[in-house]
């Protein structure tokens, strides 16, 4: 096979929408999942898982923008279609998105007595956002166009994905925390971590159920044998986590980071499951990624500036997660 | 009902809403970069709390942006996919770059910005503040380019029905652009100035002198006095320019049915579209050809000029009158505060009750004058290449409707809640005065009020 780059860029920026996907699902993640989180938690807590992710969610959600960005940019049929398929559930996103972060805000600079107020919206935002994420991608994986019972399964995957997301959330917490919010969240991540195994053993089960290609991917030999160590390692991640729940916290609050790698570990399998049943479609079963691509000069000009930016990106974002280690303390603006 | 309309509604109303806040947070990030050296200058703690009461406001209002900006981006392919198969070659690189130098830029350091001041050096601090506000400035610049191109395109060829990118650096600077970045630029930087000295007034009236109002105050006016001449120099280059490549526009604009001599400057009239004519007419004699042309007997050009090909009168001409109003009242407010603050050092109470409204001045002069210049692109989405009424979506109306319904509550709803925590702000800094906890002194303890400050 001879390399040119109208063959090589859409598939590059297939990989490049993949990885913004998968960071933004591990980064807001955990951010959308302490504010699941907020119903269990009381006042005082509240602010304290508030102050765990105030320098970072702005940063978190820019991934999102980055990734709708790419498949806008470089797969505009793709974007289109999915898009109006998905209108309702987007919308729902959206509302979710906005009540979230204007409610973050609102929350410390209203007078105290509203302040109940801005945090019910925080959770509902949180919950609604993450709860349509889920419906989208059950809808997404059964190839956009579903009758009642691809909704009921979307609906399954929403509350999934939910339970997910505050599974990251509590292991966020179990990090940046300490002393009894701690221990509430270690309990927390064990009652999510259940849901989160039953949702993705779902999304498997059903995946080449939702087409025949993907069935053949699945279950033919020899493509099984490159599939298997996905599930099997996945497995093995859970019932590992799931055992060192009952050790945490650990004296002097090692491993403390632990839970929450490992849940990134196994996104990042599951994704990669994913991307691996539906590559090369972008649109299940209707577009290929070289069909919703841009013009090749389009896509280069883009690359140059990915290329030289994408790592500074990456840097300073570390930096600035550098700059907030440790445990949280209190928030001020000064 | 029609998804067009609808969905134009609903576009509208989404910008209108996102448009607000960054015309805040692009020229308020560089206000507290200036309360920031000053206080590294001069050490004098009333620019540091100057600094963190609007630092919160920033703070606000760069969410509100993010939030209905991720809105933003998604509504393309919600609502307008045609807009994307059409142009995507040219719109997806320019907001590309918008992300990947601009967003991520001002997202990772808005946090040390807004709560780093004890973990990093000062130097850093200081750093991360440029870094924020050139990043809202550079954000601009792209969405200003794209803007522009969609109203004046430029370096590009159709292949196939669909724009290829020839000369980037053609499209970028495409003829508007240089104008319309420099008109936004100004216009969000009259927008804060006003808003400060809108703010600091009420702070003024409710009996508060603190040090940090006076300096906030003469901030707002002084950079309000400075401005609006230049803005009103950049916004009369930016008509020539819109004359010289959209006419159609300018018709419009003047209410000017034929093209010909000696055209009057309508200042009131109802135009009527059916009639092809204005009602209740008040009009300066050859004024138009006069500002136009700079003659009496310039040639202005006509709607009739462009039969079924121009953009509805009524919203464009008045869109522009009240711009163009708004900024001569912005003239005479911010000259006549900076006179009695350089002269007299006080401020008149009745002024002070003027300016206190004005503070949404510049929310008001910067919608109309977009509304002004996108309804005048009508009926085209990108001028010449694809018409708005093509590039609509399939979804049914009676979605768009639903959600279309449900923004605007949520939008009012939020508005009355971000100017109402803006008044609460102002009015506690105004109790406060220049007692409030020492901010940002290395012997302040480190836990002041939680995030619930």
């Amino acid at each position: 096979m001879t390399f040119d780059w109208p063959t090589a860029l859409p598939l590059i920026f297939a990989g490049l929408m993949g990885l913004a996907i998968l960071i933004y699902v591990i980064l807001d993640g955990f951010d959308l999942g302490i504010g699941i989180l907020f119903a269990a938690a009381e006042d005082a807590e509240q602010d304290t898982m508030i102050a765990a992710i105030g320098p970072f969610w702005d940063a978190n959600e820019t991934w999102l923008v980055l990734a709708v960005g790419l498949l806008l940019v470089a797969f505009p049929l793709a974007h289109g279609v999915i898009l109006t398929a998905l209108y309702i559930p987007v919308f729902v996103l959206l509302l979710g998105l906005i009540l979230r972060g204007v409610a973050f805000d609102f929350r410390a600079k209203v007078p105290t007595e509203r302040k109940h107020r801005w945090n019910r919206i925080f959770f509902l935002g949180s919950l609604i956002a993450s709860l349509a994420q889920g419906y989208m991608l059950g809808v997404y994986v059964l190839g956009l166009d579903v009758g009642l019972g691809g909704m009921a399964f979307g609906v399954l995957v929403a509350f999934c994905l939910a339970a997910a997301y505050a599974a990251m959330g509590a292991a966020w917490v179990i990090y940046k925390t300490e002393g009894e919010l701690q221990k509430k969240a270690v309990r927390w991540l064990r009652t999510a971590l259940v849901l989160t195994a039953l949702g993705m053993a779902a999304v498997s089960l059903a995946t080449p159920f939702a087409s025949p290609r993907i069935f053949d991917k699945w279950f033919v030999w020899p493509e099984m044998l490159y599939l298997s160590p996905l599930p099997i390692l996945s497995a093995l991640l859970f019932l590992w986590l799931w055992r060192q729940t009952f050790h945490l916290p650990k004296p002097d609050d090692r491993h403390s980071l632990m839970p929450f790698l490992t849940l990134a570990a196994i996104f990042a399998l599951g994704f990669a499951g994913l991307a691996w049943s539906f590559y090369p479609f972008v649109v299940p079963d209707r577009l290929t990624i070289w069909q919703a691509a841009s013009a090749p000069e389009s896509l280069a000009i883009i690359l140059a500036g990915t290329v030289v930016v994408l790592p500074v990106i990456i840097f300073y974002s570390f930096y600035a997660y550098r700059v907030f280690g440790g445990k949280a303390t209190d928030l001020t603006y000064d | 009902m029609d998804p067009l309309i609808l969905s134009r509604i609903q576009f509208g109303a989404n910008i209108s809403f996102h448009i607000l806040f960054p015309t805040i947070t692009i020229a308020l990030g560089w206000v507290l970069l200036f309360f920031k050296l000053r206080y590294n200058a001069t050490n004098d703690s009333a620019w540091m709390r100057a600094y963190f009461t609007w630092v919160k406001v920033f703070a606000l209002s760069f969410a509100m942006g993010v939030v209905s900006g991720v809105t933003m981006s998604f509504q393309f392919g919600t609502n307008w996919p045609g807009y994307m198969e059409k142009v995507g070659n040219i719109a997806g690189p320019l907001l590309a770059y918008e992300i990947l130098t601009a967003f991520f830029l001002e997202a990772a350091f808005l946090g040390i910005m807004l709560f780093g001041f004890r973990r990093v050096s000062n130097r850093i601090h200081t750093l991360a503040t440029v870094l924020v506000a050139g990043g809202t400035t550079v954000s601009a610049f792209w969405i200003i380019a794209l803007n522009s191109w969609m109203q004046t395109p430029a370096g590009f060829e159709m292949r196939d029905g669909v724009a290829h990118a020839v000369d980037w650096w053609a499209i970028i600077f495409n003829p508007s652009m240089p104008y319309r970045l420099t008109h936004m630029l100004l216009a969000s930087g009259l927008t804060v100035s006003f808003l400060i000295a809108g703010l600091s007034a009420l702070r003024y009236l409710t009996g508060d002198r603190s040090e940090s109002m006076w300096k906030a105050l003469r901030t707002g006016v002084f950079t309000a006095a400075i401005l609006i001449p230049i803005q009103i120099f950049a916004g009369d280059q930016h008509g020539l320019n819109t004359l010289e490549h959209q006419p159609q526009k300018i018709a419009a604009m003047e209410a000017n049915w034929n093209t010909g001599p000696n055209v009057p400057l309508v200042l009131f009239a109802l135009p009527n579209e059916a009639a092809k004519e204005n009602k209740f007419e008040i009009a300066i004699p050859d004024g138009a050809s006069l500002v136009l042309r700079h003659s009496t007997s310039g040639v202005v050009p006509g709607l009739n000029d462009y039969p079924g090909n121009h953009p509805p009168v009524f919203p464009v001409f008045w869109g522009f009158r009240i711009m163009v109003g708004t900024g001569i009242l912005m003239l005479l407010v911010s000259w006549s505060a900076a006179f009695f603050l350089k002269r007299r050092h006080s401020l008149p109470k009745p002024l002070a009750m003027l300016m206190v409204p004005m503070a949404l001045s510049g929310w008001l002069a910067t919608l109309a004058g977009w509304y002004t210049t996108e309804i005048g692109r009508q009926p085209w989405l990108v001028t010449g290449v694809l018409k708005t009424a093509d590039a609509v979506g399939p979804v049914a109306g009676s979605h768009v409707a639903l959600t279309l319904a449900i923004y605007l509550v949520l939008y009012v709803l939020l508005l009355i809640a971000y100017l109402g925590v803006l008044v609460h702000l102002a009015l506690k800094a105004a109790k406060d005065g220049d007692n409030s906890p020492l901010p940002g002194v290395l012997n302040a303890p480190m836990s002041q009020p939680a995030a619930g400050e």
